[in-house]
């Protein structure tokens, strides 16, 4: 990307000018930082732990990219609190033992006021008591499967309640579903998300599971599946297969003569980022639960994608947890303003109740149990690998331990 | 399976046994090669996935070069691909066995970790040159969708054509080993290395033929799989593990053992699946497999030359 030297000058002057007003308002760096975290009187340093290298770095990109976006936007404003955010990178490399090791590092050595990432519940579960013991603050991008809430992370992404039962209720008002064959990759998350699913459906929606699989991360084999399939002749297959298995799972499908005229497929695990690998022919007509497609039309979206693909590239995707990642180092900014401070506890104890209305999904609110209010939406796969928002909720209360689901 | 018609029930029978087929054919392909390389020259080739992923890549860059250059020529790019996709394995499988397995034929575990090395380094370079995420190529209309012989009664054809080409590499590696005379040299050189170095067969370059025939048909296997699947740097970790196992299973030293035991893992694995459920339907078919070695060690086929 190439910038006009005039006009890049002019940006820079305009930035200067601006940091040198704030500079004069900012609070004293021994107010603000009473626990010896790494703030000085200019910057403050954070960190951010994803998988750079690994299986999961086709899926934790994404979350790096705009959390860095944000950052830079935020520094570009004159950062928090007068200081400029300095990132450290490390590298989970997508084993859950070196994200705890890193987490520490960030930790104890050096000292960051927050970290951004993670991205599979695995990786969350091993640094949540590095975090705990440490006293560190986390901001967690996933959707996941709920079940956990700690004073020392910030959930960006749904808990399952809010991506299941909305998604569900709309699928059997909208199409009469009363039939529900669920497959899942074989881990924590489909298999909890499968038993919220299967309550939901048997005991509200008075449907039937008609049959409920698992497969191995990395299968690529559902030939016996999908004849299972042909045989129940499901009124909707609801889906939760991730990783490489995706593309397998929809193209055998689409082989199989199993496409949108014919079977309603309702999926949790796909997003504009999985479309890239499995082709927007395999999946068109089919539906997607999420609360962020990259279609969504408001100005704060349009804003954010054109961002987004500014720094990186035309081509690029933005996908649910890309927006949640996104999230993250605003709610931070916010909190801080709010507490006045870079303490943890204090930030913490500010967090509940901060709204965001710059949120590319739309209005957001952090609730007393540290996830976001958030809305479900409904998008249907097109042939260009974008989805069209059929449907979009009120905004759903986060209820990371629902009654009744377990 | 109550209230279902006779006419679904045969439906099912009929796909379900394709579906079989169909697993059986992904079998034979991935594990051929690797029979040829572990079982005809007792190299373990941990490479074997990466050049199955290396094969995919090659369907994949074709693809690319099609869609940009030659929309027209899409229908038919792929067989091209195919044949590319066998010529580049080798050309690196006999490159490879130059640099360094040829060292390395006195010590078996060596190359275990040679050519484990090697995957690595594969690896890596797939994801510094076509990036971290899995790739599809854009497949030709005729290869999409299913043959729809009656309401009910649907044949991928994808399927279809992954069984027909391994049949045809099959066919044709049987064929070479047992009625060309690189065949007969090459199963000399098996049975008594020595000894064929004495009646004046080359054994250097038929290791080096069979070793890079091995990756070729590893090639083929991997531009046949972007049909059903995606792939990416770490996909040839994947094939790996259900290379070996069909290897092992099926007697190391022969090509009929790795035709059976494909053929079984593929019935069980797939009639299995459908009477448990996914996971469980791939635990119950890796104990049938236990249990087969436990009772013949030697696999189904053992080979019935005297070890050297």
């Amino acid at each position: 990307m190439k910038i006009k030297p005039l006009r890049y000058l002019g940006l820079q002057v305009a930035c200067l000018a601006f940091a040198a007003a704030v500079a004069h308002a900012k609070p004293p760096t021994a107010e603000v930082n009473t626990t010896g975290l790494a703030v000085t009187d200019d910057t403050v340093t954070v960190g951010q732990l994803h998988s750079a290298t690994g299986t999961m770095a086709i899926s934790e990109t994404g979350s790096i990219q705009a959390e860095q976006l944000a950052i830079d936007q935020i520094n570009a404003m004159g950062g928090v609190l007068g200081r400029q955010i300095k990132v450290i990178k490390e590298d989970g490399a997508s084993d859950w033992p070196t994200f705890a090791e890193k987490a520490k590092k960030l930790l104890v050595s050096d000292k960051v006021g927050t970290v951004f990432g993670c991205w599979t519940s695995a990786s969350r579960k091993a640094v949540l008591p590095v975090f705990e013991k440490e006293n560190g603050m986390l901001y967690y991008p996933t959707f996941y499967e709920g079940l956990e809430q700690s004073k020392n992370v910030i959930y960006t992404g749904q808990e399952a309640t809010q991506q299941i039962l909305a998604g569900l209720d709309w699928i059997a008002k909208e199409k009469g579903a009363k039939t529900f064959y669920l497959v899942g990759s074989d881990y924590i998350w489909p298999r909890t998300s499968m038993k919220i699913a299967r309550k939901h459906i048997e005991n509200v929606l008075k449907g039937t599971v008609v049959g409920e699989e698992f497969y191995a991360l990395g299968s690529t084999s559902f030939g016996s599946l999908i004849n299972k399939i042909k045989l129940k002749k499901p009124d909707v297959i609801y889906a939760a297969v991730v990783g490489g298995s995706n593309v397998s799972f929809y193209k055998q499908l689409a082989a199989a003569g199993i496409n949108s005229s014919k079977q309603t497929l309702l999926t949790i695990s796909v997003t504009e980022d999985e479309v890239l690998g499995i082709g927007g022919e395999n999946l068109a007509g089919f539906y997607s639960a999420m609360k962020y497609f990259q279609s969504l039309d408001n100005e704060n979206n349009k804003a954010f994608v054109k961002a987004f693909k500014e720094k990186y590239g035309a081509d690029s995707v933005i996908g649910d947890v890309t927006q949640a990642g996104y999230l993250g180092p605003w709610l931070w900014k916010a909190a801080v303003e709010k507490a006045n401070s870079f303490d943890i506890d204090k930030i913490a104890a500010a967090s509940p109740g901060i709204e965001l209305t710059t949120a590319p999904e739309g209005y957001v609110k952090l609730h007393e149990n540290h996830h976001l209010w958030s809305k479900l939406r409904i998008g249907q796969w097109l042939k260009d690998g974008q989805a069209k928002v059929l449907y979009e909720s009120e905004l759903i209360e986060p209820d990371p331990f629902p009654k009744g689901y377990q | 399976m109550g209230d279902y018609t006779s006419e679904e029930l045969q439906s099912i029978f009929i796909m379900q046994s394709f579906s079989g087929l169909s697993l059986f054919s992904v079998l034979l392909l991935m594990g051929l090669g690797l029979a040829l390389i572990f079982g005809q020259m007792g190299v373990i080739n941990m490479a074997h996935g990466e050049f199955m992923a290396l094969g995919a890549y090659t369907v994949y860059f074709c693809s690319h070069l099609t869609d940009s250059y030659a929309p027209t020529f899409g229908p038919y790019y792929f067989i091209f691909a195919i044949l590319l996709a066998f010529f580049i394995c080798a050309l690196l499988g006999a490159l490879v066995e130059w640099a360094m397995i040829r060292h390395l034929y006195h010590r078996p575990l060596d190359t275990l970790l040679a050519t484990w090395g090697l995957s690595l380094i594969l690896q890596q370079t797939y994801r510094s040159t076509f990036g971290a995420r899995e790739v599809t190529p854009t497949l030709p209309e005729w290869l999409m969708g299913s043959y729809n012989i009656k309401e009910g009664l649907d044949i991928p054809i994808n399927g279809m054509f992954v069984l027909g080409l391994s049949i045809v590499v099959t066919i044709a590696l049987i064929t070479f080993m047992y009625r060309s005379s690189f065949g007969l040299r090459l199963r000399a050189t098996v049975q008594n290395r020595k000894m064929s170095a004495a009646v004046g067969i080359n054994t250097a370059k038929v290791d080096r033929l069979a070793f890079s025939l091995g990756c070729g048909i590893a090639g083929i296997a991997g531009a046949a799989f972007t049909t059903i699947g995606s792939t990416g740097p770490d996909s040839g970790s994947r094939y790996i593990v259900d290379a070996f196992l069909v290897v092992v299973a099926g007697g190391t030293a022969s090509l009929l053992g790795c035709l059976a035991s494909a053929f079984g893992i593929a019935q069980a694995q797939s009639i299995l699946e459908f009477f448990l459920e996914g996971t469980k339907g791939k635990v119950a078919t890796l104990l049938v497999i236990v249990i087969a070695l436990m009772i013949r060690p030697q696999g189904l086929f053992p080979s019935k030359v005297r070890g050297h």
